[in-house]
């Protein structure tokens, strides 16, 4: 069963078959509880991670969410199992760092990352047209660069104990999460939990850390990429990981439908803004720099747990972008984008555009 | 085997491995063209890009866990 199971993520159905039970499973965590169209958002789940940290004190946006710790852990489950745990290390790392911080500045302007992206436009929400359409623009910046040459260099393997990292983080956050200690005076110091907003919007704790271990290892299986998918359609031609959008966005589209949770429309909808210019250039950003570190946020945390120390630090760099991101002002709310959206579009803009014209060593 | 048609693509993110082999398998004029990769993702995607381009695809596990596929006509 396991074998088939296993033979079925592999083959070119697996993509499909990941995106389709993602699909599922998101609108069900809604359902059980999760902020609306917010079934699984790397994006926003690892800024409420942030922010329960303290890393941010935006109030409302702050629950150490388990999917998040629970993808890193799938992941590493199924890679050991599967003999793909293979620690490797030092392509630009404090590169991808930054590209990781961008990436989620860019995707708090939006308000989602690519998986919410599609999550919002299947469940009704047609402001996610202009952040899709700003995330294909992204990823095909991009793919000129990646024709020209680029590259942000080659890892190297690296001890077997190094890739263990990311899984021992998330196992104290999931600790965190059970425990709840607060250091000091509550409300003064961390662990925070919002009372109000969307942080206080969660599915139950078990259910939301099986859905985050599942889709950990799904992921790592077959490699489902929101981002990889449009790069390689365009870039090669090639439709493999573009199926597991397409089912993903399908599945979660039936599910909302069957559950009652799907709600056409522009204005009102859950965590949104209607600020279209905002939603294509937030995403026109993260996409750029997803497509210039290899992969989604999702796809970066399923690799921090098979032992990718660059991806690690994309996702710490991601931490941090949350903590930025919100402490200076940057994040839209649902009334829009805030005055200093344009400067941290415009800097994180110049940081990419950078990093692609100036890193095409040779090798 | 020429050693213009050998590519060493560990390391390297998505998807500059398969990148590398399209531009490897368009200077190989039908020659056979070994590449060398370091994760299972990478050797997946290098075969199905090979495959689909009319090539055949060989593999096998080196002493250091990476992989040497030589790609045929």
């Amino acid at each position: 069963m396991m074998k088939r199971i296993n033979a079925l993520l592999m083959s070119p159905y697996g993509p499909a078959v990941t995106g389709a039970v993602v699909g599922i499973l998101a609108p069900l965590l809604v359902w059980m509880g999760n902020p609306g169209n917010m079934g699984i958002c790397v994006a926003c789940f690892t800024r409420d991670i942030a922010g329960a940290l303290g890393l941010h004190r935006a109030a409302v946006v702050q629950y150490l969410r388990p999917e998040i710790p629970g993808f890193v852990l799938g992941s590493f489950l199924s890679a050991v199992i599967f003999g793909e745990y293979r620690p490797r290390a030092g392509s630009s790392p404090v590169i991808r760092f930054f590209l990781g911080l961008f990436a989620m500045i860019g995707a708090l302007i939006f308000l989602g990352c690519p998986w919410r992206a599609y999550l919002r436009l299947a469940g009704g929400d047609g402001n996610a047209l202009a952040g899709i359409a700003g995330l294909l623009v992204g990823i095909f910046i991009g793919i000129v660069f990646l024709w020209k040459g680029f590259t942000l260099a080659r890892s190297y393997p690296s001890p077997r104990s190094s890739g263990l990292f990311m899984p021992l983080v998330s196992v104290v956050l999931l600790v965190l999460l059970v425990l709840a200690p607060t250091f000091g005076e509550e409300g003064k110091s961390a662990v925070f939990f919002s009372s109000s907003g969307p942080g206080s919007q969660h599915a139950p704790l078990m259910a939301a850390l099986a859905v985050g271990l599942l889709v950990g290892w799904l992921a790592q299986r077959s490699r489902f990429c929101t981002v990889g998918a449009l790069r390689d359609l365009v870039m090669l031609r090639d439709g493999h990981l573009a199926k597991g959008v397409l089912a993903f966005i399908a599945a979660a589209f039936v599910t909302s439908l069957a559950l009652g949770l799907f709600r056409p429309g522009f204005t009102g909808q859950p965590v949104a803004h209607t600020s279209q210019i905002w939603n294509f250039l937030g995403m026109v950003l993260s996409g750029l720099a997803f497509t210039l570190a290899g992969g989604c946020p999702g796809r970066q945390l399923i690799m921090s747990g098979e032992g990718d120390g660059d991806a690690a630090v994309f996702v710490l760099g991601m931490l941090v972008g949350a903590g930025i991101a919100h402490n200076f002002n940057l994040a839209s709310s649902p009334a829009g984008a805030t005055p200093f959206a344009l400067g941290a579009f415009l800097t994180g803009m110049a940081f990419c555009l950078a990093v692609g014209f100036l890193m095409r060593e040779k090798i | 085997m020429n050693d213009s048609h050998v590519v060493d693509a560990r390391g390297l993110s998505c998807p500059q491995p398969v990148l590398e082999t399209k531009n490897a398998l368009a200077a190989a004029a039908g020659g056979p063209v070994e590449i060398l990769v370091d994760t299972v993702t990478s050797r997946e995607n290098v075969c199905r890009f090979a495959r689909s381009q009319g090539w055949h695809c060989r593999h096998e596990e080196r002493d250091d866990g990476s992989f040497r596929i030589v790609l045929t006509r």
